[in-house]
């Protein structure tokens, strides 16, 4: 069984409310040397599959056909070992 | 076709919401409306709840926070069509019937690639319903004004500049396209007459925040795809299908009927004309 993490974060200059408003948040609780927060979804999957290029092809498959929204969003794929 | 000829599937998952007053709308207007679980067309269930998408003229995705709105809004509901219901969604979009996705209803026909479907029906997304700008969930009336030229036969009833008072409720609503690509895009989507709505102030003018609620590029609030008959919108028209429904529906403003009513009365007077 392989085991991989899959982050699917917003493309750079897409607006990132969500980190944006974070980083207000942090900034008030005081942490003022906070500079920037981004907001990243990541997914932990466990995998039948022993064949880590068979994984691979397996996770970029999911990537496209629900994880990400390519219009926003990048990924980037995992396997732990 | 007559009146109550007419059936319209309103369909339905866990988390979706607003099916009883779309079905009630269409009751309303002497149509026949019926809600289905999406199990009832594509699972083993008992004969007599087992329904079959070819037996209806009009198809509704509904508003609402399907499957949690994990993953991304309408992400869920759109695999689960895309892997059991992709070719009788294909042949019902392709045979002029009128598909409306309403709110969450919008983001999964973006989600399945029918919208805007710029060149026929993508196998992925075209656009997104990214998160709204001020990255909260927004509930308030948002007015849309009716920018069609005439493709989306369906909506024929409505005349260019109308507009129509319609409330927003949603946290991921803002229509984007890929960076870089923006300008293509919004020509491509006007030259072919696809804008349906866009949001606008209270003079009628394309305006930010708040009157865009979400930050959409262009003001974009609806769309359709390029044969006119496949509508999605995030605003709820069957939230001010009364004039009680509307904020000021005490002050001024005669009969009973609100905004959204010729919405649908307009989808109904399609599908009589054609079928």
């Amino acid at each position: 069984m392989l085991k991989a993490t899959v982050e699917v974060r917003l493309k750079r200059g897409v607006a990132d409310p969500e980190g944006d408003n974070t980083l207000k948040a942090l900034n008030l609780l005081g942490f003022s040397r906070v500079a920037a927060v981004r907001f990243i979804k990541v997914f932990e999957v466990d995998l039948e599959e022993e064949d880590e290029g068979k994984a691979e092809e397996m996770l970029e498959t999911m990537c496209r056909k629900l994880l990400a929204n390519p219009v926003i969003h990048e990924y980037s794929i995992h396997l732990l070992h | 076709m007559k009146k109550g000829d007419v059936k319209v599937c309103i369909l339905l998952i866990e988390g979706t919401n607003c099916e009883e007053e779309t079905s009630h709308v269409f009751e309303e207007l002497g149509a026949s409306p019926e809600r289905v679980h999406l199990n009832q067309l594509v699972r083993d269930v008992p004969p007599e709840l087992k329904r079959s998408l070819e037996d209806y003229h009009v198809l509704v995705f509904p508003g609402g926070f399907s499957s949690g709105d994990y993953v991304r809004a309408g992400a869920i509901w759109a695999a689960r069509l895309k892997s059991r219901l992709l070719q009788d969604l294909r042949t019902f979009a392709s045979e002029g019937k009128a598909v409306v996705g309403i709110c969450n209803g919008f983001q999964v026909l973006v989600e399945l690639g029918f919208l805007p479907g710029i060149g026929g029906i993508s196998e992925v997304p075209q656009a997104a319903l990214a998160t709204n700008d001020s990255a909260h969930y927004e509930c308030r009336p948002t007015l849309l004004k009716f920018e069609n030229r005439g493709l989306s036969q369906p909506l024929s009833r409505f005349h260019k500049d109308q507009t129509m008072l319609a409330p927003s409720a949603h946290t991921e609503g803002k229509f984007t396209f890929p960076q870089g690509d923006e300008r293509r895009m919004l020509t491509a989507l006007d030259r072919a007459d696809q804008i349906l709505f866009r949001y606008v102030d209270v003079e009628g003018e394309y305006a930010g925040y708040p009157w865009n609620p979400n930050g959409s590029i262009h003001n974009i609030a609806g769309i359709c795809n390029p044969r006119g008959n496949v509508i999605g919108l995030m605003p709820h028209p069957e939230r001010s299908f009364y004039r009680y429904l509307h904020p000021d529906w005490t002050r001024g403003g005669d009969g009973p009927d609100g905004d959204g009513r010729l919405f649908f009365e307009s989808i109904l007077d399609y599908v009589m004309e054609n079928f």
